[in-house]
């Protein structure tokens, strides 16, 4: 599998959170994803974009453009040297909300892409990877 | 900082959401709405989302809390324009905006609020037409 | 390959050009591969003698087909293979073409080198095996278009997704044919959601009479659709319910919540006339020379 291109960017107030969003757009339409396709791509990001800001205190998300065989994807992976997660089953049970409400954001997430990926170590931070193949 | 314009059509209030909502635009919304169906005594709200190409548990959760507690102060609320990628991508997300109606433009949505207050109405008696 | 075999198929090739083109044409023509309906000898003859030009060339070089060297013939037979799949030739009768070649190839090789066993046995292996490979070499390109075909195809079946009709103010129907796919469901249901907007119809009926087998897929699919057109302010009304279909979702413990259900298109059309206030009445007979 080989990535085809590769982007950071800061993930660190609602101002960026809006960029993300419209950086996962531009990314998701270049890829050739479908309407629909793109929309639960940015949905999936402005998710976990907020998480990141509102509970992992700001950090960073990758953008990777990939190519496995035949097939392409569009990988985010979002960072934080937050708090991290106690615990993951329970944040990632559908409709599970903490204070304002982490809510649906990593279940949804999860529902929307095709892969899901997350480490979180309480104390160091969080990780999320989530893909979306065409 | 902007705040989302709220506009009054006869018993109704309705409010077009076209930029991107965070936080404290949300908050202050929902602040003013509620000061606004208090002040004209509106009956209805009507949410436009037909500007919207995405809506997020953020989002869904504005729009659930702004009916909450509208049908406090005795209004209803209708959500209109919603577009097909975003409601089929709402229904893969799970989210399901319960106690929030939904119509596909204002027209309609204020031909459903005018029913729902009918219903209302014949429905407990606490007002005699 | 020995050095004596080594030198010997580029030569031969050299020398005896015409003689094996001329026994390899004939061959062609004689084999019961041969579709006379679908080619001429002229074509035959040039397409046989193109290719023992560029095998000549390449063959200098050595043997083995994945050299640069050897993609003029490669190109060649992708080519001929090609035309021929469009002709209507079979992947068989088009590597024929090759394999044919090895006839006159060998007769030659044991003529010259009828002396020298080891290289004869040389020479004819590394004429088998390379004629083997290129014969390979045309059914996977034979293969690879037929895959190019069905692939089209699939789009051309996605495209070709029933209309969504408007069956009177604020009433849309669709009505589903065929097996459903997911993908292909996927764009028919966008189609839908996209209609109601555009044509700001509340009420749309799905009709399932052309669908001969509804899975748990499909049923999720139909479910998915109605439960979006209901968070976009309309509803839907599926109709075309068959006995057998109404028996499979039943045992498929495929719960349609609240979701209407009608027999038939009609019913189902009654229904959302009904929901807008409306009723068919009979106008009273116009009598005829009164």
């Amino acid at each position: 599998m080989a990535v085809v291109r590769d982007e950071q960017v800061s993930v660190r107030s609602e101002d960026e959170v809006v960029r993300v969003r419209q950086f996962a757009r531009e990314w998701a339409i270049s890829l050739g994803f479908g309407l629909v396709d793109q929309t639960k791509i940015v949905t999936a990001a402005s998710e976990l974009a907020r998480n990141t800001v509102i509970y992992g205190g700001g950090g960073t998300v990758r953008f990777q453009a990939l190519n496995d065989g035949p097939r392409r994807g569009l990988r985010l992976t979002f960072e934080d040297t937050g708090p991290g997660i106690a615990d993951l089953q329970l944040a990632l049970k559908d409709g599970y909300s903490t204070g304002t409400g982490l809510g649906l954001g990593l279940s949804g997430a999860k529902r929307l892409m095709s892969e899901f990926e997350i480490h979180s170590t309480p104390g160091q931070g969080t990780r999320v990877a989530v893909t979306r193949w065409k | 900082m902007e705040r989302i314009p709220i506009l009054k059509m006869g018993r109704y209030l309705l409010v077009t959401i076209q930029v991107d909502m965070h936080d404290r635009l949300a908050m202050a919304l929902q602040d003013d709405l509620m000061e606004q169906i208090r002040r004209h005594h509106a009956e209805g709200v009507l949410i436009d989302i037909s500007a919207l190409d995405l809506v997020d548990s953020f989002i869904g959760r504005m729009l659930g809390n702004i009916a909450a507690m509208a049908r406090i102060l005795d209004a209803d609320t209708v959500v209109t324009g919603m577009r097909p990628a975003v409601a089929i991508t709402l229904v893969e997300l799970g989210l399901s905006l319960t106690g929030v109606r939904t119509a596909l433009n204002v027209e309609r949505g204020m031909e459903l609020l005018d029913t729902a207050r009918e219903e209302r109405e014949t429905g407990d008696g606490r007002r005699q037409g | 390959m020995t050095d004596g075999a080594k030198s010997a198929l580029p030569s031969l090739l050299g020398r005896y050009d015409k003689e094996i083109l001329e026994e390899w044409v004939k061959l062609q023509l004689a084999s019961d591969t041969h579709r006379a309906d679908l080619v001429t000898e002229r074509d035959v003859r040039s397409e046989s003698q193109r290719f023992l030009e560029a095998t000549r060339t390449a063959i200098a070089n050595g043997t083995d087909i994945r050299t640069p060297e050897w993609n003029d013939v490669k190109n060649l037979l992708t080519e001929i293979s090609q035309s021929r799949a469009r002709q209507g030739f079979s992947p068989s009768e088009t590597a024929m073409f090759v394999f044919s070649l090895k006839q006159p190839l060998f007769g030659r090789i044991r003529t010259e080198l009828a002396k020298d066993p080891a290289a004869l046995a040389d020479a004819t292996w590394a004429a088998t095996s390379l004629i083997d490979r290129l014969g390979i070499l045309t059914m996977e390109v034979y293969q690879k278009g037929r895959e190019g075909v069905i692939q089209r195809q699939q789009e051309e079946l996605l495209e070709l997704s029933t209309p969504v009709v408007r069956l009177w103010d604020n009433v849309v129907a669709v009505p589903l044919i065929g097996t459903l796919d997911s993908a292909r469901t996927q764009v028919v249901m966008e189609n839908l959601l996209q209609e109601i907007v555009n044509l700001g119809a509340a009420i749309a009926i799905i009709d399932i009479t052309g669908v001969p087998t509804v899975d748990t897929l499909v049923a999720q699919h139909l479910l998915k659709a109605v439960a979006a057109a209901r968070l976009m302010g309309a509803d839907c009304i599926i109709s075309g319910i068959r006995p057998q279909i109404a028996q499979t979702i039943v045992h498929l413990g495929v719960d349609l919540g609240d979701v209407v259900t009608k027999a038939t298109l009609a019913d189902a059309f009654a229904l959302a006339l009904k929901r807008n206030g409306l009723t068919v009445t009979k106008v009273a007979a116009v009598s005829s020379g009164s």
